[in-house]
């Protein structure tokens, strides 16, 4: 009971220094320019949070986040653009009271899949659903075809690819490659101003937070496990009287609902929102955040993000040349030396200080070890060696 | 024993892969409360026999019916709830889970996304997981993680994970290859008495084995029913003899 307990504060307290890290470390430490790049970073963390849950738990690998995040920030982002695209503002324009980009591109009325988004209510809904409702589009029809695995990754791919293509191409109706930019005003309220920076931030950590403990919910109930035995038993796990694609559909909405909610964050606080944060290649570096944190580990996943956008951006301040390959490097590095990512990092770091030191010095390795009085293993049997099991698992 | 109602029939089944016909036009009953043991020579279609009746694989042609009810258009998962419960081959268990937690899961109540999300580890559930693992002798390892188990101590789990469904019929594809002789023991001791209140088919080659638990048993070969029967009826059978010997 003690150690479960102890297990207990453990799983807390872990995200308990990761909220002071968020509202008080951080804010002390860093100018508000810092303050607000971080800011950007933590909305990448609820795309990483997710990938724990769909990829880390789920063994459903997703290279196509990016469509998530993207449609999460461009639902914010047109309602922020149609506030900022009244008709006084818009005046010097054609047909004023338009979006700028449309008026550019010869739209003279407003498209109809853009009325909505002058309601507020029906933006802060369509931020989670549309991905949401997507996202379980595609579910359904890889799931219950049984499609997985690398397949499934392609798939989000093509996806991530197609919807990038997209929007770049109907410059009219989405401001093509440059995105939605010049977004002002959040219901009256200057998202510009230092201090509505410093609430935004604060709102985003917050809402971080809320996803990470909803991801620990989700982790720690009978569907968590589940998810780990369809990770490595599908078969097993379906006919154990489970109707294993509804348990992938709903995971996959799930990470793709918080990436959405990042989007929106990044939207709110960068200003804008465009395509090169769709495509392919954002989507497999989100990927990367997740891996370099540990897959298995909500909190990880979010210092992840943190590491790997602060490297790029000192990498690419300091190294303008060589950044893409220090970050390719770096990747490989993780890969390759932590396969548990960051958070992997602790209990590696045990197995190998258990490794060097000799057997003699008595019991080193008691985590997994079978205790004492247990059925002894059958003649000619020897018991799997506990270190194993530890770190390495897949 | 004929007096019991019949749990399973299979009729006509037929599974062709491409052209290949697994299990060709085979009928099988198996009643309540029986211990059938299914044996033959590699690839007699003993195992796609499983994969059929549980929806691993599509049949062809024929019918499987469960408690009189048509199981071969049912998804796999459907047919579980029904009250089919298979155990594979080689041990499935969920490694990365303790043994507590693989009976748990295994539980069948939360089957749904939310049922899950919001199941909890009541007393009933305890007192299920505490009597399987009695009976599968795991009592003491229920806090360890399943992939320290022996590869015995895993078949039992499996079969554990089974009887936490309470199956009315148990499909067990060679339960106690790779276990040593006390194991065997143990497992045979364990079927039977699991056989007690459900029907069961088990695949195995151990004629030793199969002569202490079976009930009736049953020689496929080629994908056809060769003989049927009880033990000292099908050893003695000169078709038999010259299937296992002939080769």
């Amino acid at each position: 009971m003690n150690t479960k307990l102890k297990a207990l504060w453990g799983g807390y307290g872990t995200v308990l220094v990761l909220a002071a890290v968020i509202f008080i470390l951080l804010p002390l430490s860093l100018d508000l320019f810092r303050l607000n790049l971080v800011g950007k970073y933590l909305t990448y963390a609820f795309v990483a949070v997710g990938l724990v849950l769909c990829w880390g738990y789920g063994g459903i690998l997703s290279l196509g986040q990016g469509v998530f995040f993207g449609l999460g920030g461009y639902c914010m982002a047109m309602f922020l653009k149609l506030e900022a695209s009244d008709p006084e503002s818009t005046k010097i324009q054609s047909t004023p009271g338009i979006p700028d980009f449309m008026d550019w591109n010869q739209l003279t009325e407003l498209p109809g899949f853009w009325l909505p988004f002058k309601s507020f209510l029906f933006t802060l809904f369509a931020v989670p659903l549309v991905p949401g409702i997507l996202a379980f589009i595609i579910a359904v029809a890889m799931f219950k075809r049984r499609v997985g695995g690398v397949y499934f990754a392609i798939m989000t791919q093509a996806f991530a690819a197609v919807l990038s293509i997209l929007i770049i191409g109907q410059q009219g109706y989405t401001g093509g490659v440059n995105g939605i930019t010049d977004l002002k005003t959040l219901h009256g309220w200057d998202i510009r101003t230092d201090e509505a920076k410093y609430l935004l931030y604060y709102i985003n950590g917050a809402l971080l937070i809320g996803v990470v403990l909803l991801g620990r919910f989700v982790i720690g109930s009978k569907f968590g496990k589940l998810l780990l035995a369809l990770r490595d038993r599908e078969e097993r796990v379906r006919f154990s009287g489970y109707d294993v694609a509804n348990f992938k559909v709903f995971i996959f909405c799930l990470a793709a609902m918080f990436s959405a909610v990042g989007g929106a964050m990044f939207t709110l606080q960068v200003g804008f929102m465009s395509p090169s944060f769709v495509g392919i290649v954002p989507s497999i570096e989100m990927v990367i955040f997740t891996a370099v944190g540990g897959r298995m580990s909500l909190v990880g996943a979010v210092y992840g993000s943190l590491l790997v956008n602060y490297g790029k951006s000192y990498f690419s301040e300091t190294f303008p040349e060589l950044w893409l390959f220090l970050m390719g490097g770096l990747f490989i590095a993780v890969v390759m030396l932590f396969p548990n990512g960051l958070a992997g990092l602790s209990n590696q770091w045990r197995e190998w200080r258990d490794r060097r030191r000799p057997k003699a010095g008595g019991t080193v390795t008691p985590l997994t070890a079978p205790p004492a009085g247990a059925t002894p293993p059958p003649a000619g049997k020897d018991p799997l060696p506990p270190v194993a099991s530890v770190g390495g698992g897949r | 024993m004929s007096a019991q109602p019949i749990v399973l029939a299979v009729e006509n089944l037929t599974v062709s892969f491409d052209g290949f016909k697994a299990v060709n036009d085979l009928n099988l009953y198996v009643e309540k409360n029986e211990l059938r043991v299914v044996i033959g020579p590699n690839g007699a279609g003993k195992t796609t026999l499983l994969d059929l009746i549980c929806g691993r694989t599509r049949a062809s042609a024929g019918s499987i019916k469960f408690k009189d009810q048509e199981m071969t258009k049912m998804p796999e998962h459907q047919r579980v709830r029904k009250g089919i419960g298979r155990k594979f081959q080689n041990p499935s268990i969920y490694e990365s889970l303790t043994v507590f937690e693989n009976l748990e899961v295994s539980y069948p109540r939360g089957r749904t996304v939310f049922g899950s999300l919001f199941f909890k580890r009541d007393a009933a559930v305890r007192q299920r997981i505490d009597e399987i693992a009695a009976l599968i002798h795991l009592s003491d390892r229920l806090e360890d993680q399943a992939e320290l188990l022996s590869h015995g101590q895993k078949q039992w789990l499996e079969i554990g994970m089974l009887l936490m469904q309470d199956p009315e019929l148990l499909m067990l594809d060679e339960p106690v290859a790779g276990m040593s002789v006390s194991e065997r023991e143990k497992t045979a001791e364990l079927l039977t008495r699991i056989s007690d209140n459900r029907s069961v088919i088990v695949i195995e080659h151990d004629m030793d084995f199969v002569k202490r638990i079976a009930h009736k048993v049953t020689v496929l070969h080629q994908g056809k029913m060769l003989a049927e029967g009880s033990m000292e009826k099908v050893q003695a059978d000169p078709k038999v003899i010259e299937v296992y010997l002939g080769h």
